[in-house]
């Protein structure tokens, strides 16, 4: 602010009353009530680094690994979903939970629904598939699954589906590894992909 | 056929860049007791009218003209009440008042209930200019005048406080 040598001028400034974060969590907690909050977002801390969560009444709409800035993918989600996002620990609490579960070692699949509406066409049908086809501890090529969804010569088009996938670890896209084993490539880097081939197979010196 | 326009940020940023500044002119102008009510209000109806918003380009005129309505609505129902308004109560009232203002931990608390006590364009103007620092074309846009009229108002609104004070 301007600084001033008016007694009254900054008497008049030098307010400051009240709970800004308790009313706002009860503002934040009467909208998502009334259905006013159409994305709900937060970060959680994983043994993969900290990860971006974003929930919809569909269900789970992104997974961002911390080499997106939240910055970005909040901006992303207000273009591509509803510019009604808002931080909400409440509305990302149970994918938060079962994600740590899930890196404890403790849940072996996702009871979420998940909210398909950032990817479209060839890449949403392979992670669709994906999801439903390839459980816990399994790995498929490219190669493989570009035969399941009955087109063998795009495998390189379910390299682009994995990379742009929007809701890693939920949607499996980590076990999907280039044929003869090499792990491929991954959104959230191949030390996470190791991690998490590792946790899913029962040899992680767990976290 | 569409026009250019500024796309909508999350909402999110909008709260972390205005939400203490409209949090505080809340409070001050409705008092400890009905400010929070204002505010969670205004976050409210401006969560409403969010999606339907055509243009991301003037977001802090925007909320502060729902805030300030939210508080211009208070005063209403508190002129239409009875008992006399709880800022002229504080103020005018003995020490032992247990008035909203006197609870409030404001920094100036009694001068804002003596804000409390101009007319309403220049409390609201006085309010959006030192608590909230907006501009006077802002100013202007949530009060519904000229810029010239809310220049005048913070003007009349400082005069008349400096005749309280001083007393």
């Amino acid at each position: 602010m301007t600084p001033t040598r008016d007694p009254l001028v900054d008497a008049l400034r030098s307010v400051s009353a009240g709970d800004l974060a308790a009313d706002l969590d009860a503002a934040i907690g009467r909208a998502e009530r009334d259905g006013l909050v159409d994305v709900g977002y937060e970060v959680t801390d994983s043994p993969v680094g900290p990860l971006f969560v974003a929930v919809t009444d569909a269900g789970v709409v992104r997974v961002g690994f911390s080499r997106e800035p939240v910055d970005a993918v909040v901006e992303e989600l207000a273009l591509r979903v509803s510019p009604r996002v808002l931080r909400s620990p409440r509305r990302t609490d149970e994918v938060r939970r079962q994600l740590d579960e899930y890196f404890a070692g403790r849940r072996d699949h996702f009871d979420l629904g998940v909210d398909w509406r950032l990817t479209r066409g060839f890449r949403r049908t392979v992670l669709e598939r994906l999801y439903e086809e390839v459980p816990y501890g399994r790995t498929v090529s490219y190669l493989e699954l570009a035969v399941r969804v009955g087109n063998p010569r795009a495998s390189r088009a379910v390299g682009t589906a994995m990379a742009t996938n929007p809701i890693p670890i939920v949607v499996p896209c980590h076990r999907v590894l280039r044929t003869g084993g090499h792990l491929g490539g991954y959104g959230g880097g191949l030390p996470a992909k190791r991690l998490l081939l590792a946790l899913e197979s029962g040899e992680a010196p767990l976290l | 056929m569409r026009s250019i326009h500024v796309p909508l940020p999350p909402f999110q940023r909008i709260l972390d860049e205005h939400g203490a500044a409209v949090h505080r002119y809340c409070l001050a102008q409705a008092g400890p007791d009905h400010g929070p009510d204002c505010f969670q209000e205004a976050v409210l109806a401006a969560l409403t009218a969010y999606p339907k918003l055509r243009d991301g380009s003037n977001l802090r005129s925007w909320l502060f003209t729902i805030a300030h309505h939210k508080v211009v609505d208070h005063h209403r129902r508190q002129a239409r009440r009875p008992q006399p308004m709880p800022e002229l109560a504080a103020i005018s009232a003995a020490p032992t008042s247990t008035g909203p203002v006197s609870g409030l931990d404001l920094g100036g608390g009694e001068l804002w209930a003596a804000v409390g006590q101009l007319p309403e364009k220049q409390r609201g103007a006085i309010a959006l200019r030192y608590l909230a620092d907006l501009p006077y074309a802002e100013i202007a846009e949530v009060l519904g005048c000229s810029e010239a009229a809310a220049r005048q108002s913070v003007r009349a609104g400082l005069t008349r406080l400096r005749s309280e004070v001083s007393r």
